[in-house]
């Protein structure tokens, strides 16, 4: 008969990029059930709504999370515009594809740099963050910041990017297209991070349906939605098929993310061909009336924006649910049976983002 | 899109509706809660694939709701954020934190 | 046979492994080797606001519309500062600006154990014999001769406008 033991794993744990906490029941060294805690980074972002109005507000979303910071942004502005019935140029969608897909590439490049610190493997960690720098460069050459770009306003974009940058940038991605491949090897068929990935932490496919998993970590189950295919800003124009594998461990979901950063390079080059001129933004009046549910993919998953205006210059409420939120269910679910030293690599595996889960 | 429909119900109808919503596969997707001058404003969200459907109940300051956690369990965070930031009132939560989940120094300061 | 086998591997693994050494002994670091070799920012760098506080008229405009508002405008005593720590670098107040007298500079505040107010005065000398400042709704040049009171009360209300 083998005695329980509660473990606390988190706040502060070396591999953790942001802090969590969860209660481990432990039966010698396998976890037989995991409570997660969560609060140690909560702002009250969404009560910020009644002291700034809906066009100070972009500055407030884009800071909910440092790494997903554009795309809740345009998620924000994508919201408030269907509200006021706002249409933005062609040219400004583009662009918002491109640089969602740009923080795409360089969230999955941080996410591998972190799952090979993980497990201890500091060099391809380095390796990893040495080739965000290069995306880092091309967000400070168009944007003006490396981490929060201050690009996206209601109504469409406040900069714009001529198009001899963005040819510059797809010969850069497409080099980085080449040095990837080296790496990618060393991750998917290495012998040492093999035994470290396959066959820990499987969900089912039923399983990540009941449990409302969004994202990657959706799709390593072998469910094939992806919420780019329902067609905003630019994606309706784009070829692209959702990435899915039908293992469910934790390899799997290495393998989907180093296969979305292709997919993601191809993309940024399918819209560079395509992206048509003209202006980027349109002036707008009135405030916004009415309430929008607005869905957005993010690196980690779909992110739904809610927001509810009455006619005057500050929102009624406005509500973020975040992919990381919707994954920590099926997280408990995965650490059910895995011994414990799993347990920090299952929770990167997840992607998880706590500052976007708490706001 | 169909995204944006909503369908207002009442109170007692609520789990029924999710119950039958569970049958047809559907899981759920968020919980929002809005403060309105004269309670509040609960949305739930569901999906299958890409189809979202969103129920609205429109409730009191001092109506107790029951939780759909029994049916739908990931409901829980849901829950625990709109009763520990709003203070509305929800019963039987499978896994309540009883206002703990985030641990904020002002009680209910989305309420005012 | 055995032993021949595990001479052979270890061999090739020595081989494999000394390519990625040559590799590593001669190329060069990855980083820059900074602070002898300084960085060079892009144009669109958002590093800090700078004012030329003698174009500046007061109007208060970027005061209105910052964000964090870290902009503070006093029109009697000519007097614009910026809160360095609470700027968000966004350039809101660069746009809108009526007079362009603002603009995102490259480099960043520097780092301090306080968090500092920067204020601007604008203070305005006209040259002896010279007529006071044109702006676009001025009254046209007075006489050159011009006490110096009266030049200031005429540049005050240039820019009261």
């Amino acid at each position: 008969m083998s005695t329980r033991s509660v473990v606390p794993f988190g706040p502060q744990h070396p591999v953790l990029p942001e802090p969590i906490h969860l209660d481990l029941v432990l039966e010698d060294e396998r976890v037989v059930e995991a409570i997660p805690s969560i609060g140690f980074i909560h702002r009250g972002l969404e009560k910020l709504v009644e002291k700034k109005d809906f066009i100070e507000y972009v500055y407030v979303a884009e800071r909910i999370c440092g790494i997903c910071s554009f795309m809740h942004g345009m998620g924000y502005c994508e919201a408030i515009e269907h509200t006021m019935g706002i249409e933005i140029p062609d040219r400004a969608k583009y662009l918002r594809t491109i640089w969602s897909e740009m923080s795409r590439i360089h969230s999955h490049m941080l996410w591998l740099g972190l799952l090979a610190d993980a497990f201890g493997f500091e060099s391809l960690f380095m390796e990893s963050w040495r080739m965000r720098e290069k995306i880092l460069d091309m967000f400070e050459y168009s944007t003006g910041g490396r981490v929060i770009f201050s690009v996206n306003k209601i109504g469409g974009q406040r900069k714009d990017m001529p198009d001899d940058m963005i040819a510059d940038f797809v010969h850069i991605l497409e080099g980085m297209e080449k040095e990837l491949k080296a790496m990618s090897n060393t991750f998917l068929n290495d012998y040492a991070v093999k035994s470290r990935l396959e066959g820990v932490g499987y969900l089912t496919k039923q399983q990540a349906h009941d449990l409302g998993a969004v994202g990657p970590f959706m799709r390593a189950s072998g469910i094939n939605l992806d919420t780019r295919k329902t067609g905003y800003a630019a994606y309706a124009n784009l070829e692209f098929e959702p990435i899915i594998s039908t293992v469910g461990d934790s390899y799997a979901r290495t393998d989907i993310r180093i296969r979305e950063i292709y997919q993601s390079i191809d993309l940024i080059r399918q819209a560079a061909a395509k992206i048509p001129s003209g202006d980027v933004a349109v002036p707008f009046k009135g405030n916004p009336t009415g309430e929008y549910l607005m869905r957005v993919e993010q690196p980690r998953g779909e992110a739904i924006y809610y927001v509810k205006g009455n006619g005057t210059k500050n929102l009624d409420r406005m509500r973020v649910r975040t992919p990381t939120f919707a994954n920590i269910p099926g997280l408990v679910e995965t650490l059910k049976g895995c011994q414990l030293a799993d347990v920090p690599i299952l929770i990167l595996t997840i992607d998880p983002c706590i500052s976007c889960t708490e706001r | 899109m169909t995204d944006n429909q909503i369908t207002p119900i009442s109170a007692d109808e609520l789990l029924t509706n999710c119950q039958k919503l569970k049958n047809e596969d559907y899981h759920i997707v968020q919980i929002c809660a809005v403060r309105t001058p004269d309670g509040y404003e609960l949305t739930y969200s569901f999906a299958l694939g890409y189809e979202m459907v969103n129920l609205r109940l429109t409730i009191t300051v001092d109506e107790e709701v029951m939780s759909i956690s029994s049916i739908f369990s990931p409901a829980f965070l849901y829950e625990n954020e709109i009763l520990e930031l709003f203070g509305v009132k929800i019963q039987m939560i499978n896994l309540d934190y009883k206002g703990n989940l985030y641990r904020i120094a002002a009680k209910t300061p989305f309420k005012d | 046979m055995h032993q021949l086998h595990g001479k052979v591997n270890l061999t090739m693994s020595i081989l494999s492994f000394s390519k990625t050494v040559f590799h590593n002994l001669f190329s060069k670091p990855a980083t820059r080797n900074y602070p002898q070799v300084p960085r060079i920012y892009p144009e669109r760098t958002r590093g800090q606001i700078g004012i030329k506080i003698d174009d500046c008229i007061f109007c208060g405009i970027c005061s209105r519309k910052c964000p964090t508002g870290a902009i503070a405008v006093v029109r009697e005593t000519k007097n614009w500062s910026i809160k360095r720590f609470g700027c968000i670098q966004c350039g809101e107040c660069v746009g809108v600006c009526p007079k362009k007298c603002l603009t995102m500079l490259q480099t960043y505040t520097a780092p301090n154990a306080t968090k500092t107010v920067e204020e601007y005065i604008q203070i305005l000398k006209p040259a002896p014999g010279e007529p006071p400042r044109q702006t676009a709704a001025a009254k046209p040049a007075a006489a050159p001769e011009q006490t110096p009171a009266q030049k200031a009360a005429a540049a005050a209300d240039t820019s009261k406008e």
